[in-house]
């Protein structure tokens, strides 16, 4: 049974200072709502709570992809099309092209964005853990101004957010990487197209002489949030790429994971098959 | 209650304008208020394409967008396809290959088979697959549909 159109309301703000003043005005009251993809579902299937929508969808001010020297500017309301679209993301993201072409499938990626896909904070969510890989920074704004937040610092657990109620993500700040990079992506779900991950890994390297000089591995489906394996990251850097100790990583990943079972999988099978996707990423960075 | 709007959309080449609640969904608004009962609704969550119209010249789930954010929009459902009694080559093939079963996914096929064919005149099998990606099939005559499509290439596109 669908929720009830008559309960609903959605406002559609001219500017985006005019959607911070009633985020600001009623704080808490109203939903920020992007391309749908998430919320339109559960109204859909009437699970949702909310009944009063923000439209932020035609503010151009959290539109566009900005490039310069260091980093890559995503404005929240980014698509998954756009990401796949843009050349500067394939050439120094490619775990954001791969995060982006196995969302949903093409009526979903030309909708979705990727300030949604992190607001709407799903643990399962397909870009997070790309977004972790490379360290990306977010730029909140609010009528008292702009705040920046390391996106590994965002999610604090299940939905729950490092965002005020007059706060919107503005600005998806992703640097570039420098030097020799290694970049591994790996979501498992049942299809290609319109899954939802049972496991999503996502990793980046930088390699000095041989060595692992930096590491992030982001994680998507086994916790309450998309999160970093840090335990296991630090035992990879430092370490000359002829001897990773992988399974210490391993151990140490599954440690600081808390898989739950559920209709996509069992917490043994994520376990498992997160443990496997470690594999993998490292000896196809010890081959180079 | 929201007070409601007054919508105008360009729909398969006409204007049209409509007085409804921000919050309906477009797929409501095409079916119940334009009487375009081409598109269908299949699972209600944007994962069956049955729903799937263009809107702005790419492929939406109709059913995932409150109207209010098709305000202004140019939107082609599958009864813009045809012109008058002539089929479009993408409908056309799927009847000569036989691309309808029981027909429910078949304006949303059509839909997208017309979008993968205006922006990838030649598809490889991936990418045929790959723009189909997003609507299933439960009779899954999917072998029939990647023919069609492919036959819609190699005799010069969609827009022939």
């Amino acid at each position: 049974m669908r929720g009830y159109l008559a309960d609903c309301d959605i406002q559609a703000p001219a500017s985006l200072a005019e959607a911070l003043a009633v985020l600001a005005r009623e704080p808490g009251v109203w939903t920020p709502m992007a391309g749908g993809t998430d919320l339109m579902v559960v109204y859909n299937a009437g699970r949702l709570q909310a009944t009063r929508f923000l439209d932020l969808s035609r503010l151009a001010d959290l539109r566009g992809i900005r490039e310069d020297t260091t980093s890559l500017s995503f404005g929240a309301l980014t698509t998954y099309t756009d990401l796949r679209d843009c050349r500067a993301v394939h050439q120094h993201f490619p775990n954001l092209v791969k995060s982006a072409r196995v969302t949903g499938a093409l009526a979903i990626q030309n909708r979705g964005t990727l300030g949604g896909n992190i607001a709407n904070a799903s643990p399962a969510a397909d870009t997070p853990p790309s977004l972790l890989a490379y360290g990306a920074e977010l730029e909140l704004i609010s009528p008292r101004g702009l705040r920046r937040v390391a996106y590994d610092r965002f999610h604090q657990g299940y939905k729950r957010l490092d965002l005020a109620a007059d706060e919107l993500v503005a600005r998806i700040i992703v640097p570039k990487p420098t030097g020799r990079g290694f970049h591994y992506f790996r979501k498992v779900g049942t299809r290609q197209a319109q899954a939802i991950a049972k496991v999503c890994l996502a990793a980046y390297a930088r390699i000095q002489e041989g060595v692992v000089a930096e590491l992030r591995i982001g994680l998507g489906s086994v916790a309450p949030a998309p999160v970093r394996a840090r335990n296991a990251e630090a035992l990879i850097i430092g370490k000359p790429l002829a001897a990773l100790p992988v399974e210490a990583a391993r151990e140490a990943l599954l440690d600081e994971i808390s898989p739950i079972d559920d209709i996509r999988a069992t917490a043994h099978y994520r376990k498992v098959v997160t443990g496997n996707l470690l594999g993998q990423m490292l000896r196809e960075l010890a081959n180079g | 209650m929201a007070k409601q709007i007054t919508l105008k959309m360009t729909v398969n080449g006409t204007d049209c304008v409509v007085t409804v609640h921000p919050f309906a969904r477009l797929l409501d608004v095409l079916r119940e208020e334009l009487r375009l009962t081409g598109t269908k609704e299949g699972c209600g969550e944007g994962e069956c394409g049955a729903c799937t119209i263009l809107m702005n010249g790419r492929v939406v789930n109709s059913c995932l967008v409150p109207v209010v954010q098709a305000q202004g929009a140019v939107v082609v459902t599958v009864e813009g396809l045809a012109q008058g009694e002539r089929l479009s080559s993408v409908q056309d093939a799927f009847l000569t290959y036989n691309g309808a079963q029981c027909g429910f996914c078949t304006p949303g096929m059509l839909i997208s088979a017309t979008d993968l064919l205006n922006r990838c005149p030649n598809p490889t099998e991936g990418e045929i697959r790959e723009g189909l990606a997003g609507n299933l099939c439960r009779c899954t005559g999917y072998a029939k549909i990647v023919d069609a499509v492919r036959a819609v290439a190699a005799d010069g596109g969609a827009a022939k």
